[in-house]
């Protein structure tokens, strides 16, 4: 799996630094910062949590 | 239980809750055939950038989409969009849509609110409401040529709406029938705050008075107000709340007295379930609760129902979480809010625009929010997460 992030659509939520604290972090305002573009089988559904709980959906998987 | 491979899953609501719904079968394992039902006739959409980055013309209609043509086809999913369900049969477990009889083994109900308007008041030319993306491209088009911009409602939507129309330079006047401004469950803690961003940002507030009729016709020149006033208007807006779209379920033998009643978990009837805003859950001892109608509410539901379905285990009570943004100001909540007790500040400072404050009941924090304090108020959530009243026995307010 691979994962990226729009900084320019996210809202700063903070859900994916929330759900997935291995994977995600924030900026000082909040922005997503994205710790890990490719998580181990054992953290891709906690990327998929994220993904889901993302209110800007601002996360996108790319599964395979 | 959980279901058979070979089980007929059927997803009547192709919203955020139905197709999150779908996604989360497929990440669980389940590879029986999904049919999505959705009576628009749109791939499925985000709702919440409606009123934001579509209203403001920085996003077009397509980039609202929840998944693209690639995920969508992934899902392997039986599309059936543009087709509205019109009746349930719960004994002989089938669902009516497009005059098709369609058999369900586990049914999802996701079908949403459709958006209020004005009991008694005329609809002219000119006058919106928004809750579907023809809605949002709708009102956009109408912004364009406007100057003065009314929107009624005192509840978050109205004040996105209002934020969007200042952003494009309206001049804009929110008309509340309640005295206090609304935020999800944050309730009306911080309609000060909110008033008075309103104001800061050029927006006319007008509260606790009722809108009488519309003026004009055929086009709409304006409203008149319960206090004698007419305020003129090119464009009005009414954002007053949603109705559950439960017109289908009618006979059916399901509650659907304010949405479709369901137990903690979801479940409305046997091998019948309902997310988001359509749905009604109760908490965890048993006890109603109103319904929300927020975007990640139908999310954790549908995420949950479809860890019921392939697990038979329930998920951890949902917490609730909402957001927004009012003229560049962002908004957060995180837990629930007895609205009888004032919020208390942790951090920052409400003189400065940026702070977060906590709802404590009985000595535990029982909510957070955050304005203009995202990292701060991520620092809060865990302060929620950690009290049990929240989690086990729900806050009365």
């Amino acid at each position: 799996m691979q994962i990226t992030v729009d900084r320019d659509t996210c809202a700063a939520a903070g859900q994916c630094a929330s759900v997935a604290s291995a994977l995600f972090d924030q900026d000082e305002d909040g922005v997503v910062l994205l710790l890990n573009a490719e998580p181990s089988e054992a953290e891709e559904p906690f990327a998929r949590r994220a993904a889901s709980l993302c209110p800007a959906r601002a996360i996108r998987l790319i599964e395979e | 239980m959980p279901i058979a491979t070979e089980s007929r899953v059927v997803i009547v609501g192709a919203g955020a809750g139905g197709l999150t719904a779908a996604e989360a079968l497929r990440n669980e394992g389940f590879t029986g055939p999904i049919t999505l039902i959705g009576h628009e006739p749109h791939v499925p959409y985000h709702r919440p950038p409606l009123s934001k980055q579509v209203l403001t013309g920085e996003w077009t209609a397509d980039r609202t989409h929840l998944l693209d043509a690639t995920g969508l086809a992934r899902l392997d999913l039986h599309l059936a969009l543009g087709t509205r369900a019109t009746a349930l049969d719960i004994t002989g477990r089938t669902v009516t849509a497009g005059g098709e009889l369609i058999p369900y083994d586990r049914l999802i109900i996701a079908t949403g609110v459709m958006a209020r308007g004005l009991a008694g008041v005329r609809r002219l030319a000119g006058m919106h409401t928004l809750r579907t993306i023809d809605d949002a491209i709708a009102l956009r088009a109408d912004l364009e040529a406007a100057r003065r911009v009314v929107v009624i409602g005192s509840g978050v939507l109205g004040s996105e709406i209002a934020s969007a129309a200042r952003k494009l330079g309206r001049e804009v006047v929110l008309i509340g029938r309640s005295r206090a401004m609304r935020l999800g469950q944050v309730g009306d803690h911080l309609s000060a705050q909110i008033e008075q961003l309103h104001r800061d940002n050029g927006v006319a507030v007008r509260s606790g008075v009722t809108v009488t009729d519309a003026i004009g016709g055929p086009r709409v020149e304006g409203v008149a107000l319960s206090d004698g006033s007419v305020v003129p208007a090119d464009v009005v807006v009414v954002a007053v709340g949603g109705a559950p779209s439960t017109d289908w379920l009618a006979g059916s033998g399901l509650d659907i007295r304010d949405g479709v009643a369901c137990d903690a978990t979801g479940q409305a009837a046997r091998d019948v379930y309902a997310v988001g805003d359509v749905a009604r859950w109760c908490d965890e001892a048993g006890d109603a609760v109103p319904r929300a109608e927020h975007h990640l509410n139908a999310v954790e539901q549908a995420l949950a129902v479809a860890h019921l379905l392939m697990t038979g285990k329930p998920s951890r009570a949902i917490i609730p979480f909402f957001w927004s943004e009012l003229h560049g100001t962002r908004i957060q909540a995180y837990g629930r809010f007895a609205s009888a007790v004032p919020l208390e500040t942790i951090a920052g400072d409400p003189a400065d625009h940026r702070f977060v404050a906590a709802s404590r009941r009985e000595g535990r924090i029982t909510g957070v929010v955050g304005w203009n304090m995202p990292r701060d108020f991520r620092d809060a959530r865990t302060l929620v997460d950690q009290s049990p009243a929240v989690t086990q026995e729900g806050v009365p307010s």
